[in-house]
């Protein structure tokens, strides 16, 4: 029975995993940028709704309402602004630039916040379990985000296959020229598409601030787990990003109950192992 | 009415000059060949017409208007559609999606959905595959239709022909009338004279990035055109 616990905490960790992931697979998918700030973005959401509940009063959940507008204009922003100028130039240019923006964003929080460990407080739902038979209880908070993972994949499925601006996505993530001579203005797209990544990253940014105490150092380890996922699951493939987050998080759950200082890195020897069996990833997608 | 006029359009890539001085004018509702051998720049001026290529505002004069330097989305939405060479479908979107996204610039026109599938009515039972999974004919059907769900004023073709067996090339011509009796502007690339002829009214030929002869298709003598194709 314990192992079957284990199994579970396991398996909800990667639900969060992949909440940090999406914003990642978003805009390597489209834009084919590798967005190195990804995991500072995520840490500068949850400041963000700390700011928010500490001046409102609102709960970390609610402040939802501000930090997912403030991050999307800031996504749209920094694309148009910033990050569309480095796309033309191959690969190196946004990766520098990226790690440029990591840079800033730390040091700023730093400057802003201090390097204390912040948190948000959302209450009873922290500590809230669910028991069952056998011995089994697990946390409700756990059980939200994996929801909440799971029904952000769901809808940018939707997105992408349902809808006019998801079908813009994939043509311009095929054949960025072809688009723009079928008429897709590029650089507008690429904005809202880190728009929209950027509203999955406020997301996991609250939920993170949430389950954990947070500072401005906490950015590159999340990228670390974002990517772990990302390439786990196969490029541009957002359920295997999700599959790519489980294995990940059961992976941690299986090395700490063997010993508790193995957590991170039986998390790191799984998704070693698996790009040495699959280096493209479980269920790779794109043919590039 | 002068639909399309270039004037001395020139066009670079880095350092290389691939056009020289152009003039061409297209008549409203002309079909006109592009002729030339390989590296001639047919296909250059197409993309300098198109945006893909920048060029002066001058250059490129449309309905009235200079558009050289304009980026493609912007030309698109005044009425210039291109059907590429080598057809560049989108992979990972079905044979309708890629006809939908050519309406993506929501310029409205006799063309939608139901008129493309009634001119390729063989796309219509293979709407729902990915694009991948067509023949190289169905391709370009679907690339031509593509072109036309943004309702252009004008078509650029860029080697319909390219890779097809003749029977094919020839079933594609023949929708080339039907889009042209739409009122639908046609300039056609093409590497085989004697097709590009037959469907043009006017023709263009163009060697190493110069003009090098233009003149009605109609009676012309072929021998004035293979000196001019290879620049004898």
């Amino acid at each position: 029975m314990d192992w079957i616990n284990i199994l579970i905490q396991g398996a909800l960790l990667g639900g969060f995993y992949a909440l940090f992931a999406i914003g990642l697979s978003m805009s390597f998918g489209i834009m084919r940028l590798v967005n190195i700030a990804h995991g500072d973005l995520i840490v500068l959401s949850a400041y963000v709704a700390f700011v928010v509940t500490q001046n409102t009063g609102l709960d970390p959940f609610s402040s939802l309402i501000i930090v997912v507008p403030v991050m999307f204009v800031l996504g749209y922003a920094l694309q148009r602004g910033l990050l569309n100028q480095t796309l033309s130039g191959g690969l190196l240019p946004p990766l520098l630039v990226t790690f440029g923006i990591s840079i800033i964003i730390q040091n700023g929080l730093l400057q802003g916040f201090g390097a204390y460990d912040h948190r948000l407080q959302e209450g009873a739902i922290e500590t809230a379990s669910l028991r069952f038979p056998g011995g089994l209880s697990v946390g409700v908070f756990p059980l939200v985000v994996f929801a909440v993972a799971v029904l952000a994949i769901a809808s940018l499925q939707l997105l992408f296959y349902r809808t006019r601006l998801g079908r813009a996505f994939r043509a311009v993530s095929d054949d960025a020229d072809t688009a723009e001579l079928m008429g897709i203005d590029n650089r507008k797209l690429y904005a809202l598409a880190l728009g929209i990544a950027m509203v999955f990253t406020a997301l996991a940014g609250v939920l993170f601030g949430i389950r954990t105490i947070f500072a401005p150092s906490a950015g590159p380890i999340r990228l670390i787990l974002a990517f772990e996922a990302v390439i786990i699951g196969g490029l541009g493939n957002m359920w295997g990003t999700l599959v790519g987050g489980i294995v990940l998080g059961l992976a941690q759950a299986v090395g700490a109950a063997l010993d508790p200082t193995w957590q991170i890195l039986a998390g790191h020897l799984a998704f070693l192992a698996i790009l040495i069996v699959r280096p493209s990833g479980l269920f790779p997608r794109t043919r590039d | 009415m002068t639909l399309l006029q270039t004037q001395k359009l020139s066009a670079f890539y880095g350092d290389f000059q691939a056009l020289f001085d152009i003039d061409v004018t297209v008549e409203q509702g002309e079909t006109v060949a592009i002729i030339g051998a390989n590296g001639a720049g047919k296909t250059t001026f197409l993309r300098a017409l198109a945006g893909a290529i920048g060029s002066a505002p001058e250059m490129v004069v449309f309905d009235g208007q200079p558009i050289g330097g304009k980026t493609p989305h912007e030309i698109v939405r005044l009425g210039i559609a291109m059907v590429p060479e080598g057809r560049r479908l989108f992979p990972s979107l079905s044979v309708e999606e890629n006809l939908q996204l050519g309406s993506h610039s929501e310029r409205a026109g006799p063309w939608t959905l139901k008129r493309v599938y009634e001119l390729f009515p063989r796309l219509f039972d293979l709407r729902q595959l990915p694009s991948t999974a067509l023949s190289g004919g169905q391709q370009q059907m679907a690339a031509v239709g593509r072109g036309l769900m943004s309702n252009p004023r004008l078509l650029l073709c860029d080697e319909l022909s390219l890779g097809l067996a003749p029977v094919i090339i020839r079933d594609i011509y023949q929708c080339l009338g039907a889009i042209s009796a739409e009122g639908t502007t046609v300039v056609l690339v093409e590497q085989d004279i004697n097709r590009a002829l037959d469907a043009s009214a006017r023709f263009y030929c163009f060697q190493e990035g110069h003009l090098a002869l233009t003149a009605p298709t109609k009676n012309f003598d072929r021998a004035a055109i293979t000196a001019a194709y290879f620049g004898l």
